[in-house]
């Protein structure tokens, strides 16, 4: 099997699913690039090339610059949506949707139930998120909770290549809207990703190792600094069950029940703000589902809450590493 | 009022308009007596301006709409007594009863819905004309929003983007003088059909008491726009006869100002006025028109308060098609 980059196994979904379906078309800032300009066309691909090479495949039709106009591109992708066609939106930093966030809140989010399920909006934006990059407070946040909070839209969180792939088919192919989120730190990530099609379900978690000392549940990238941990505790004779939700709406609640209450305790690692976050998610979920199972308190492994910083030593005390959550494991099992 | 054009149905013409202005004003009384629950904004006075554009639309043309939508909703065909139920919040209404009025839809009819967000459902309007396009189909979508939409954002760079890529999408601005209570005249810098013409899209005033005068000059830009001769605008003037919304004390209005406007800018008397002197109609057809309306809506509404509310089962299905 081929080995692919988070990057490649993206595109690789894009490409089947616009060969597939001829409904399908991609929208957003400079996702192929030099639109209207005098140079070269199609050199960028979006600002992390996610979408390089799809403006020679597919044309100016099916792959469209747009304006710096968020509310008016993403808006035309719910209208397609509702008439049938299948948008892939690119909203190129999660943070910009600070000024379309009507769209999504109150729109693609409602339509299905507040028209009594006659209206069917089938689009799905694709984001980028996460901080280490030097980027700060308006680039680099990990704001996912925000739209896992409001009904009626999905929100997948790939941690790797394969799992990438697999969640961008199926919410392609998805009646509803999916918000997919694509952490910068994971673009060049690889592993091993099939050439064919295939489709994740959503709401099914991933248990990325069964160890049965401690359950760690990790997000997105966070689930790349977990595994690490993992490693790091195995040489101590500490052996982790590591979930992967893979989404978080819908979260795959039972999985994650189960894998609390083999173990007996838990961590949370989520790259997003503390406050009303995943991990606090989580965490209520262990008291209300499982509470007698917890031997010890449950530990979360989240940055401060506080707005990224800039400065590179600021942003590395600001994000969790695997040492914090080899140590949290620790405390579970003081 | 403008003469009457040969292809204008004017008998049909009037019982839609009709239709609205029973079910709207007898909608105010029903609500007066206080079972209604919600907002409604009602859209008696404006009747021309949806009557005038829809006329020229077919259920496969889209219309996205407002909070003030029931007259768009029936003019698009939608059924009055499903619009009736669901401003009940009742079984069988429109939605289900989980929209209300603030949100009655006919998505069979390409009736997109109303939309309480002011200016949210614009970029909505560009999108099915993308797709309209993107087909290679003839349709045409109407995106209708107030004075009070005209200064979001969201209008801006719909009108920027359905401009750029050409799409077959009328903008029609309802302007009936009020953002709930700021005066229009007060809150929106420059002319309307300027900020159009900013845009490179042709805008046009239009007399939204004139049925001919919307019908004539939507009519083109509709003709326009399936031809690929992309989006184009049109500032409606229209009084409203009732508040912003229901409930509304109305402080905000002249001292007889409603009294005026009913007398002076009624789209009804003017339109039944050339109707009869052009001898395109009888006054008896017109009196049963009327007379059918009148107890068309009065049925809805009487069906609707007796209608039950839907089960509870209903709270939480429709989230997502599959979750």
């Amino acid at each position: 099997m081929a080995i692919k980059t988070t990057r490649e196994a993206i595109r690789d979904a894009l490409i089947a699913e616009m060969e597939r379906d001829e409904r399908v078309f991609v929208i957003g800032e400079d996702i192929a690039g030099g639109m209207g300009a005098p140079g070269e066309q199609d050199a960028w691909g979006g600002v992390f090339g996610v979408t390089k090479g799809l403006l020679g495949r597919f044309g100016r039709k099916r792959v469209i610059d747009t304006p710096i106009s968020e509310t008016g591109f993403l808006g035309l992708g719910i209208g397609a949506a509702n008439a049938g066609l299948r948008p892939v939106v690119e909203i190129m930093f999660v943070d910009f949707f600070g000024v379309c966030f009507d769209q999504v809140l109150n729109n693609m989010a409602k339509f299905r139930y507040m028209y009594g399920g006659k209206a069917s909006t089938p689009i799905t934006v694709r984001t980028s998120y996460g901080a280490g990059f030097g980027a700060a407070a308006q680039h680099s946040q990990a704001l996912y909770p925000i739209f896992a909070h409001i009904p009626g839209i999905k929100v997948a969180l790939p941690s790797n290549a394969y799992d990438a792939k697999g969640l961008l088919t199926a919410a392609i192919r998805d009646e509803d809207p999916v918000l997919f989120f694509e952490h910068k730190g994971l673009y060049d990530e690889a592993c091993e990703v099939p050439d064919e099609s295939y489709v994740l379900p959503f709401g099914e978690a991933a248990v990325v190792r069964e160890g049965g000392d401690c359950c760690i549940v990790a997000f997105g990238r966070m689930v790349l600094l977990a595994r690490q941990a993992a490693d790091l505790l195995a040489a101590e004779g500490i052996e982790v069950t590591l979930v992967d939700p893979r989404t978080i709406a819908p979260l795959d609640t039972d999985t994650i029940v189960e894998a609390i209450e083999d173990c007996g305790r838990l961590v949370v690692v989520d790259e997003a703000s503390p406050v009303c976050g995943m991990a606090s998610e989580i965490a209520a979920l262990a008291a209300t589902r499982c509470p007698c199972a917890l031997k010890a308190p449950v530990q979360t492994v989240t940055p401060p809450a506080v707005p990224i910083p800039f400065s590179p030593a600021l942003e590395a005390a600001y994000l969790p590493t695997a040492a914090d959550i080899a140590a949290a494991v620790r405390r579970t099992l003081q | 009022m403008s003469e009457l054009p040969a292809a204008l149905d004017v008998t049909r013409a009037y019982r839609m308009m009709r239709l609205m202005r029973e079910f709207e004003d007898q909608m105010h009384v029903a609500i007066a007596r206080g079972n209604v629950p919600g907002f409604t904004h009602l859209y008696a006075g404006e009747e021309a301006s949806a009557v005038g554009v829809c006329l020229h639309l077919a259920d496969s043309d889209v219309l996205c709409s407002t909070h003030r939508a029931h007259g768009h909703f029936l003019a698009k065909g939608g059924d009055i007594d499903a619009l009736a139920l669901e401003i009940f919040g009742k079984d069988g209404g429109a939605c289900g009863g989980k929209g209300g009025s603030m949100h009655v839809a006919d998505w069979s009819r390409g009736m997109w819905g109303a939309n309480a967000i002011i200016g949210a459902s614009v970029p909505h309007a560009v999108g099915a004309g993308f797709a309209f396009s993107y087909r290679g189909e003839r349709g045409v979508a109407v995106s209708f929003g107030g004075d009070g939409a005209s200064n979001q954002g969201a209008g801006f760079e719909s009108m920027n983007l359905a401009k750029i890529l050409n799409l077959p999408v009328l903008f029609v601005l309802e302007d009936n003088g009020y953002a709930e209570t700021t005066a229009a005249a007060w809150a929106c810098a420059g002319r309307p059909v300027d900020r159009a013409a900013g845009f490179g899209i042709p805008g046009v005033e239009v007399d939204g008491t004139d049925l001919v005068d919307v019908w004539t000059k939507v009519g083109a830009g509709v003709a326009r726009a399936r031809d690929g001769g992309g989006p184009s605008f049109f500032h409606v003037r229209v009084p409203i006869f009732h508040g912003h919304y229901e409930g509304d004390p109305e402080t905000y209005r002249a001292p007889g100002e409603v009294k005026k406007l009913r007398a002076e800018q009624d789209c009804l008397v003017k339109l039944r006025t050339v109707a009869l002197s052009a001898g395109r109609a009888t006054a008896a057809a017109l009196d049963a028109i009327d007379a059918e309306c009148a107890t068309l809506a009065a049925r809805a509404i009487e069906r609707a308060q007796a209608a039950p509310f839907p089960p509870l089962s209903a709270l939480t299905t429709d989230v997502c098609a599959r979750f």
